[in-house]
């Protein structure tokens, strides 16, 4: 009879039954969405935040600059000194003084146009300042000129090239950040999952050794069966987590939005998600709009099937090499303060795949730089997913270098799962001094 | 007779150490056979190339008849000399875990060790973790699941360590009922007191190889050097000592003059005491006479320190 499923079982049970799996699992989604909403709601506190400011007008213009409006506040002083102005900003508490001086001429009182406040003014207030006299001088040059606002705004019209790829598709800008931002997605995501359930697994391994179970274990299942067992219901312990983050996540975050009424809208454009939008901001609604559809023509063209596909290949296949390697680690040693040792040469590939993919692979997804890392099978799983977002064939990843990373990462696969289970083997029944890379290797040649 | 197990020269080296060096048992079927040697001579090596956590690099094993595969792990029980459970899972579900491992449907294996449990007196734990038992009640819960699929062959590697006397006594006796039932026994172990009253065949195993085997009271016999305790009651015991030192080699003496008894050590030159016997017979009046015989840790000893003596 086949004993995998057994095992694979009780690891799964054993880790979803565990106490502060069971915490982390149910308090992370709550620790997140906390975190967004508290972030969210903190923003536009400040926003909310009616400011009031004095105005001492002395000049003939900014009549109608300076008027209240939901955030703002204007209150006109009349017929006092600016040092009398000052004293009664302070005291009556406002948020600052705009002093606008009697001049010749617009241009001169502009230049001479103080703001005082309390402390340094927010950027938000100035700007507002700055963009009333801005308006109100363009106006008169514009008068100067002999120019009409309409005049004006059909010169000030913005442009955006026409972008298109050789075989005729038709692109925007902003588009690779976008790509770039969902294959680091999936790099991320599995260099996450790898340290963390290759660190459950290696665990499980020394707890096992610790016990004194593993002779007992071993007395009725081959030592393979049990570390591939151990992998894999790990992993699908993982695996379980992750969907309930995944779901409960996506809930929460609906019923807090709605709790709280925030905009989903306005998230995005605060945390500044798509820089391609900055250049759009002087466009009319109907340009935007029309950008938006193309972004999301663009997300849809992606090839979302095959990256979702792929993902799973080079996740299943990246998961299981260092799975196995931690569980040869577990068996190694005695004890969890024994493994740092091994543990930094495996984290290291990682770490590089994702630096790799961050400046390299983002700035130039073909490069040789790119093709290397995503064919040498430790780092590939992560710096392939993240050219995969520039498509398959022509103008992205050349199918050959998908097959050839694919059946590179099988070939070390089988190796490295070889090698790990003859450490696991031996080590797991030698208790005592923490071995050497030496005597690993020696390790290797018992029979 | 047949036997349960066979090992045939088997050897096996681990690096530059040679851990077995051309070792060869016949383990009878229904009997306890003592696996005995100081530690680190080998008997893990040997015992888990028989459950084949380990292969030999040499040699053959036969189980019943046939040479070792993996579906005879079925079919032998074995509780390690390292041995331990799961801290953090229930005792009835690791339980049955574990004989479900060894091949056990889950309804067979409930149906047993509710049956163990009693016959144990530890039904109660069923729901117990296993942090939350004494080590001898850990003990009890391993030894239940080592016989629960109810092998051919079992093998205890010190199974009385971690146990107080009275458990002891009761696992013993439950050793001694599986024999009963047709069970065949491997015993492994470096403390010779246990032997004697457990094992009818023995194999003393010193550094990697095999130096002596066979049953235990042929063993004995063969170890024996006619020594004989004698026992008297005399009045003077002077007059008989001189008298013996022609005929008889006295090893020591010892008289108690007040109950005036004298204890005597006598080496004879062969197993024949009718001689003696007749000469002491008419002269005082026997009130002891026995043959020593070699205990089994004697036997331990001095074969190590001839084996010695020959390599050197």
């Amino acid at each position: 009879m086949n004993k995998l499923p057994l095992i694979i079982k009780r690891e799964y049970i054993a880790k979803v039954r565990n106490k502060s799996f069971v915490v982390m699992t149910f308090l992370s989604p709550f620790l997140m969405v906390g975190m967004i909403l508290l972030i969210a709601y903190l923003t536009q506190l400040n926003d909310n935040e009616k400011k009031v400011i004095g105005v001492l007008n002395e000049s003939g213009y900014f009549a109608n600059e300076f008027v209240t409006s939901e955030v703002t506040s204007y209150i006109n002083f009349k017929d006092i000194s600016l040092e009398q102005a000052k004293d009664s900003t302070v005291s009556l508490g406002f948020y600052g003084l705009i002093y606008l001086p009697n001049e010749s001429n617009l241009e001169q009182v502009a230049q001479r146009a103080f703001f005082y406040s309390k402390d340094a003014p927010s950027a938000t207030v100035l700007d507002k300042l700055e963009s009333s006299i801005t308006g109100r001088l363009r106006q008169e040059r514009l008068r100067e000129l002999g120019m009409s606002p309409k005049e004006y705004a059909e010169m000030d019209r913005g442009y955006n090239i026409n972008i298109e790829t050789f075989d005729g598709l038709q692109n925007v800008k902003g588009i690779n950040e976008i790509k770039a931002i969902i294959g680091g997605a999936f790099g991320y995501l599995i260099m996450m999952f790898i340290i963390i359930y290759g660190g459950f697994v290696m665990r499980s391994v020394i707890e096992e050794k610790t016990s004194r179970i593993i002779e007992v274990i071993i007395s009725s299942v081959k030592p393979f069966h049990l570390m591939m067992g151990k992998i894999i219901g790990t992993s699908l312990a993982g695996i379980t987590q992750f969907a309930i983050w995944i779901v409960s996540g996506a809930i929460l975050l609906f019923i807090g939005l709605a709790i709280f009424d925030i905009d989903p809208a306005s998230l995005t454009k605060g945390g500044g998600v798509a820089p391609g939008m900055a250049n759009t901001a002087n466009v009319d609604v109907d340009a935007l709009t029309q950008n938006i559809q193309l972004y999301a023509q663009e997300i849809f063209e992606l090839p979302i099937f095959a990256m979702l596909f792929f993902f799973i290949v080079y996740f299943v296949l990246g998961y299981l090499i260092y799975s196995s390697i931690y569980a040869a680690i577990g068996a190694a040693v005695d004890n969890e303060t024994d493994t740092q040792q091994f543990i930094f040469p495996v984290i290291l590939p990682l770490m590089l795949a994702i630096y790799v993919g961050f400046f390299s692979v983002f700035s130039n997804p073909n490069g040789p730089i790119a093709v290397a890392f995503s064919l040498f099978p430790l780092t590939s799983p992560i710096v392939m997913l993240m050219r995969l977002p520039w498509g398959i064939g022509e103008g992205g990843v050349p199918v050959w270098q998908l097959i050839t990373s694919i059946v590179i990462l099988i070939g070390t696969f089988i190796g490295i799962v070889w090698v790990a289970a003859k450490i696991y083997r031996v080590g797991i029944l030698m208790y005592g001094k923490k071995p050497s890379y030496k005597e690993l290797y020696k390790w290797l040649k018992y029979s | 007779m047949s036997h349960i197990l066979v090992a045939n020269d088997v050897t096996k080296q681990f690096g530059s150490h040679t851990a077995l060096k051309n070792v060869s048992l016949e383990i009878p079927k229904n009997s306890i056979y003592g696996l005995l040697g100081p530690n680190g001579a080998g008997k893990t090596t040997l015992i888990r190339i028989i459950n084949q956590i380990t292969y030999p690099d040499q040699g053959s094993v036969y189980f019943d008849g046939e040479l070792l595969k993996p579906e005879h792990i079925a079919q032998i029980g074995y509780l390690p000399e390292e041995r331990g459970l799961y801290k953090s899972m229930k005792v009835g579900e690791q339980a049955l875990y574990l004989a479900q491992l060894k091949g056990l449907s889950k309804a067979e294996a409930k149906k047993r060790l509710k049956y163990w449990f009693e016959r144990l007196e530890i039904g109660d734990w069923w729901n117990k973790k296993i942090q939350e038992l004494s080590k001898g009640m850990a003990q009890k819960i391993q030894f239940v699941v080592t016989v629960l699929h109810e092998p051919k062959l079992l093998i205890f590697d010190e199974p009385f360590s971690g146990f107080d006397p009275i458990n002891a006594n009761i696992i013993k006796e439950q050793i001694l009922s599986l024999k009963e039932n047709g069970t065949s026994i491997i015993f492994s172990t470096h403390r010779m007191e246990s032997v004697e009253e457990l094992c009818e065949y023995i194999a003393l195993i010193h550094k990697s190889e095999k130096i002596l085997d066979g049953k235990l009271t042929d063993i004995k016999k063969e170890y024996k050097n006619n020594i004989f305790e004698i026992g008297l009651e005399i009045d003077n015991e002077q007059l008989l000592l001189n008298e013996m030192q022609d005929k008889f080699q006295v090893l020591s003496q010892d008289y108690d003059s007040i109950e005036k008894q004298l204890n005597l050590r006598v080496q004879l030159p062969s197993n024949e005491s009718r001689d003696i016997l007749a000469f002491l017979g008419s002269r005082a009046n026997v009130n002891g006479f026995k043959e020593t015989i070699p205990s089994a840790s004697d036997i331990f000893i001095k074969t190590i320190q001839n084996k010695n003596i020959d390599h050197e």
